[in-house]
């Protein structure tokens, strides 16, 4: 083997010169190397900070009598501006944020793996570059945008189709929540496709297997964390989507029966109604505990995606 | 007994198998499709419902007669304001936050918990940032409702975006640069700043690109920390606001027009998506470019 070519040193070596490096320089650096340390930890700070402060503004109601956590959590009783029986049930924000959420899902999975598949698997590497740059795009699209479109080409679409008399339902969250979603599913459904050793692949063609047996018996097996994480970070999306679904799914605060009937999400309902609640009063604290709640739920989706994505990797 | 089948003739079986290979591509394919063509479907359409309004004027002009004619300039630039201002808090401290986790920390359960805490915080609701951003920003650090509080909600929430694009490009500069630049004697800052970072500076700036739009398209948090319904600026006045001002955004302003007003020209609502979407993916096909070409000209 040749060595490698070495170039003259031109500059006095830099031992010498580290050695002359004023205080100033070396100091300089040790307070920058904290700086660095502290922006490093800065993400534990804000999320932390980010639970206290939503938890804090949220706690005085925790000791009101009025207030119970049961009826909170069980009850679809939500009155918060009435004089007399004000009552504080989010049942049916919890229902519609399940409902918009499920059917999104139920469309955006198949969906989103088919593609995911499609991409690792059988698409030739320039496709594969151009489809990837238009599904960076399609993530890149604002919520708003996405509520617009609801509101107005989804909405007539299904009055027009399904006969609905409101075309802002679940039908229509739902639609515009999987194609919001759907980019995420594929990005992290292909990543894990992508995990999978060729030497799986190869074993299985060796075999005689035909390319759709090789997806179905050997691909996805084998991938199974990672597709379930990308599941479950879709989940977390369209649990935590606010502004599509404030403008898609219509402002019915109670539990669907259809799904053609209008909801209101747990995000919709804060963004709706904490511009009119009074700060401190007790309908501001409580849409402040809804907070809580919708942090809690991506929390744990979150934490578990992030587990089966470890998993892979360990493998 | 019939003779074997030679490898050149095809088999009945392989017939079969190579069409159910074509039928699996089409499908899969077809699904891929399906995720598409709605996409291309719906921005076209809201292209030609915009098209009367879609005019330079429209966007120097103020909005008019209580928001249903004029133009969107406060709007814009109430979102130039926004968006620049997060970036002055998020890109220093995403990029910092980057080079600790990938130049300085070791793989131990503290580090762990850092990793966890940015897949967190990314995941957390728009919604809950407002929260935050109400409660820390807006009433404990008394900034108010104003551009200030908005846009150091906006920066917490795009700093995974950050931290993420930036750990990236840290990573893919190979470690044996730095190992060469350590056995000359160099320090480990000294490293970064003269090894690592030039290296990478392609890849960080993509991703700060990202962030810009992330933050312009931004609804729910801005909405309760300092943007506004309606403010009266002067058409085509570049700084109509102080940083305690509230201002207003185009991405609430979109929402505004399509929800909250009444009677407002058909046409003017369609033009604000656009000119939100538009600058988005024109922001996000600079950054995809950028980061195409410094690719194409990496030597290593």
């Amino acid at each position: 083997m040749n060595p490698p070519e070495v170039e003259p040193p031109s500059a006095p070596p830099l031992l010498v010169r580290a050695a002359r490096r004023s205080l100033l320089a070396r100091y300089g650096e040790k307070v920058f190397e904290w700086i660095i340390r502290l922006c490093g930890i800065s993400a534990i700070i804000f999320v932390l900070g980010i639970f206290a402060f939503v938890f804090k503004e949220a706690l005085p109601i925790l000791y009101n009598d009025d207030f119970s956590l049961t009826q909170f959590l069980f009850s679809d009783k939500w009155y918060p501006t009435s004089e007399l029986n004000k009552r504080y049930g989010v049942l049916a924000m919890i229902a519609g944020t399940a409902s918009v959420t499920v059917l999104a899902m139920v469309l955006a999975v198949p969906f989103g793996l088919g593609a995911a598949i499609f991409l690792s698997e059988f698409c030739k590497p320039k496709t594969r570059e151009t489809l990837k740059i238009v599904i960076e795009l399609l993530a890149a699209i604002p919520s708003v945008v996405w509520g617009f479109i609801g509101l107005t080409v989804m909405s007539k679409l299904i009055v027009t189709y399904t006969g609905a008399p409101v075309g802002v339902n679940i039908l229509n969250g739902g639609v515009i929540l999987a194609l919001m979603s759907v980019p995420i599913i594929v990005s992290i459904g292909e990543d894990a496709l992508k995990a999978v050793p060729d030497s799986y692949r190869e074993a299985a063609i060796a075999m005689g297997v035909t390319r759709w047996q090789l997806v179905y018996r050997v691909l996805l097996p084998a991938a199974k964390n990672g597709l379930l994480a990308a599941v479950l970070l879709g989940v977390g999306r369209g649990v935590g989507e606010t502004m599509a679904v404030l403008m898609a799914t219509g402002h019915a605060v109670h539990i669907p029966g259809s799904i053609l009937d209008s909801v209101r999400t747990l995000t919709a309902n804060i963004a709706a109604e904490l511009g009119e609640a009074p700060a401190g009063s007790d309908h501001y604290r409580v849409l402040f505990l809804t907070g809580v709640l919708l942090f809690t739920i991506t929390f744990v989706v979150n934490l578990l995606a992030d587990a089966f994505v470890r998993g892979i990797r360990k493998k | 007994m019939t003779a074997p089948a030679s490898n050149f003739t095809e088999t009945a079986r392989g017939r079969r198998k190579r069409r159910q290979e074509v039928i699996a591509k089409w499908i899969f394919g077809s699904m891929a499709a399906a995720m598409i063509v709605p996409l291309l479907l719906i921005v076209g359409y809201l292209i030609v419902r915009a098209a009367p309004s879609l005019k330079l004027e429209f966007l120097l002009d103020i909005p008019r007669k209580g928001m249903t004619a004029g133009g969107i300039w406060p709007a814009f630039i109430g979102t130039i304001y926004l968006v620049f201002l997060s970036l002055a808090f998020s890109a220093p401290v995403g990029i910092l936050a980057a080079v600790y986790l990938n130049e300085y920390a070791k793989d131990n359960w503290f580090n762990r918990l850092i990793n966890l805490a940015v897949i967190n915080l990314a995941g957390v609701p728009s919604i809950v940032h407002a929260l935050f951003g109400l409660g820390a920003f807006v009433y404990a650090a008394r900034f108010g409702y104003s551009i200030i509080s908005a846009s150091l909600t906006l920066a917490i929430m795009t700093l995974p975006v950050i931290i993420a694009s930036t750990r990236e490009s840290l990573a893919s500069v190979p470690r044996s640069f730095r190992e060469a630049c350590w056995n000359v004697g160099a320090t480990r800052w000294q490293t970064i700043r003269a090894v690592v970072l030039p290296n990478s500076i392609s890849g960080i700036l993509t991703g700060v690109i990202l962030q810009v739009s992330r933050a312009a398209g931004e609804t729910a948090p801005v909405m309760f920390t300092g943007a506004v319904f309606f403010k009266a600026v002067q058409r085509g006045d570049l700084l109509p606001y102080a940083l305690t001002d509230q201002c207003m955004a185009l991405s609430m302003h979109l929402y505004t027009l399509s929800t909250q007003v009444p009677g407002v020209q058909e046409s003017i609502p369609y033009a604000t998506a656009v000119v939100l979407l538009g600058s988005v993916l024109l922001v996000n096909t600079a950054a995809i470019t950028l980061r195409a070409y410094l690719r194409s000209r990496k030597k290593w």
